[in-house]
């Protein structure tokens, strides 16, 4: 190991830890060049390929190595989460009507495609541009890119490095949710924590939100598995060896490490197009469903975080700044306040984190701290964290009706597939509170607010 | 030997043991389990066929590989195949013939999806009755 592995974790969620091999695999990350100061894992760290899930690693760009096994096969999956200006008595007895037309304009399911079928030059700007294709083409708003990371676009995108494969995929499947653990949610802030930071991200005890958890689709799937093939092809002409196959890698500033970030940021910016269309049709429906105006639902975009990604970015480090590839593999970034990547009105109280619970049990909403800056590269965790196999959920669920228990809580549940739902029970998830109380501790985020889930729509 | 494959549990994933004979028969029968999770393959008539031809740096590399060749017919172009013919087959070059059709919503059924399949862990394993390969897919 060339620098410590360091896992954040507590001694309520200390026994999970060693259940699986993710601390086999922050050990691994530990070994690969260019890495600086530590290996860390957030606590909603499981299993993953290569890289734990909750791993982030920062290399130098230099002499430091890029790993599509360090960002994920669903390349920026992320959270969006809209806050409005109406609340649970404002939708009265439309709750169910409202969960339903979301269902049915929101294209979800396995393999789920589009409505739009684009042209090979058109998805090209898509993923030059990311979301401020979708802006530009009337999904949204600009103010709707000011409160995205990055601004909804990754530099440095280049069309040329994705396989037509790839492109293929990436037609048909943008403007869709997907399945899995992907989801949308319509919540209501429950209890907030900090009223200075709550007020500046415009979140008011009572009032309704909505969170959207998607990804990059086939296309971030395709572009993962095209480059992983070719660098597991390469690995034998490696000068360092590689604990795990999976973990295959190049030195960023490689002709090959240059051309998969370039890759990558393409499939960073589709999920960002996708889940700005997504935004765009909620509010449409929100809009009909409930018969309000714009005016009076206030859909405004509190923030848009991806939490599967590699990105260049400058830290401190032994007193002096560097840039660095800092790799977010089910990690989300936790900008403090002042830094200038954040939007004006988020300045004074630092970056809005969002976190999505296990299904049907809400968000909670954080924000970025300086101790996470200096300490783990403006990182934090991402999620719930899977504690059970997805069959393991499923076989504890069978005689189960998942959608009637949901309903019971207060939470209106659709799903395209029934298995879908059995996958995502709330007990296959470390419990998000555990996991958002680490972070907060340890003081890498604080908690601004907790939102409570309503309405679901799952794929 | 009866069975073709098992599956079995990895944290968030899906691990697949395969069981062959021989090689020919381990790589025919992996594909075969692909698609028999993710869909009814006793529904898929045999209207399109494809000639693939994969390469890989040894006997678990070439099953990956041949396998996301197989999953991307599924997953990237729709095909739902049900037969896979092994013609020619080395530790780094695999042809073959696979036959199906295009998947329709309204005749087949998807039991569950497979996302990727990985590199991670894949072993192949000589024992008295034949080779075992167990591969681990993202789902």
């Amino acid at each position: 190991m060339r620098v410590p592995g360091m896992i954040y974790s507590s001694d309520r969620m200390a026994g999970g830890i060693g259940s699986d091999e993710s601390p086999r695999q922050v050990a691994n990350v530990a070994h690969l060049p260019g890495i600086i100061n530590y290996s860390f894992a957030m606590p909603d760290m499981h299993w993953g390929y290569g890289f734990p899930i909750g791993g982030v690693a920062a290399f130098d760009t230099t002499e430091g190595v890029i790993s599509p096994g360090g960002v994920g096969y669903d390349i920026n999956c992320g959270v969006r989460v809209m806050t409005t200006g109406i609340t649970r008595a404002d939708i009265g007895g439309k709750l169910n009507d409202l969960v339903t037309a979301l269902f049915q304009n929101i294209p979800s399911g396995v393999g789920s495609t589009g409505k739009l079928k684009l042209s090979l030059k058109e998805e090209r700007r898509v993923l030059r541009d990311g979301a401020r294709w979708a802006v530009e083409n009337g999904y949204g708003s600009p103010e709707d890119l000011v409160t995205t990371e990055d601004g909804g676009s990754m530099e440095g995108a280049d069309p040329a490095c994705l396989s037509d494969r790839a492109l293929d995929r990436g037609r048909a499947q943008l403007g869709t949710l997907g399945s899995g653990n992907h989801f949308l949610e319509v919540e209501v802030v429950d209890e907030i924590f900090d009223e200075e930071a709550a007020r500046a991200f415009g979140l008011e005890k009572g009032r309704i939100a909505v969170a959207i958890h998607s990804g990059s689709r086939g296309l971030g799937y395709q572009v993962c598995d095209d480059y992983l093939a070719r660098m597991v092809k390469k690995i034998h002409t490696l000068d360092f060896p590689l604990p795990d196959r999976q973990l295959a890698c190049v030195y960023l500033a490689s002709n090959e490490g240059k051309e998969y970030y370039a890759a990558m940021s393409c499939a960073a910016n589709y999920a960002w197009a996708n889940r700005q269309m997504l935004m765009h049709w909620t509010r449409e429906t929100f809009e009909r469903a409930l018969g309000m105006s714009p005016r009076t639902l206030q859909m405004r975009l509190l923030y848009d975080v991806c939490h599967n990604i590699a990105k260049i970015e400058e830290f401190p480090v032994e007193g002096r700044m560097r840039r660095l590839c800092v790799h977010r593999k089910g990690a989300t970034r936790a900008f403090p306040p002042g830094h200038p990547a954040l939007p004006a009105q988020y300045r004074p109280v630092g970056q809005p984190v969002l976190i999505p619970g296990d299904m049907g049990t809400g968000s909670y909403i954080l924000a970025g701290t300086d101790r996470a800056y200096t300490e783990t590269f403006g990182s934090t965790c991402h999620g719930a964290g899977r504690v059970m196999s997805r069959s393991r959920a499923v076989k504890v669920s069978r005689k189960r009706s998942i959608g009637r228990e949901m309903a019971e809580r207060g939470v209106v549940v659709m799903a395209t597939g029934k298995r879908t739902l059995m996958e995502e029970i709330p007990e296959a998830y470390k419990a998000v509170d555990d996991v958002v109380d680490v972070v907060h501790r340890a003081g890498i985020s604080k908690k601004v607010a907790r939102l409570k889930a309503i309405g679901c729509i799952k794929g | 030997m009866d069975k073709r494959y098992t599956t079995f549990d990895h944290t968030a994933d899906l691990g697949i043991e395969i069981y062959g004979r021989d090689e020919r028969e381990l790589f025919a029968n992996a594909a075969f389990a692909l698609f028999d999770i993710m869909t009814d393959v006793t529904a898929v008539y045999l209207k399109v066929e494809r000639d693939i031809s994969i390469e890989g740096t040894g006997w678990e590399d070439l099953l990956v590989n041949f396998l996301r060749e197989v999953l991307y017919l599924f997953n990237g172009e729709g095909l739902s195949l049900s037969s896979f013919l092994v013609t020619s087959l080395d530790r780094t070059h695999i042809r073959g013939t696979v036959r199906g059709e295009f998947f329709d919503p309204d005749r087949h059924c998807l039991h569950r999806e497979i996302k990727a399949v990985t590199y991670h862990r894949t072993e192949i394993v000589k024992g008295v009755h034949g080779l075992t390969a167990r591969v681990i897919c993202d789902v």
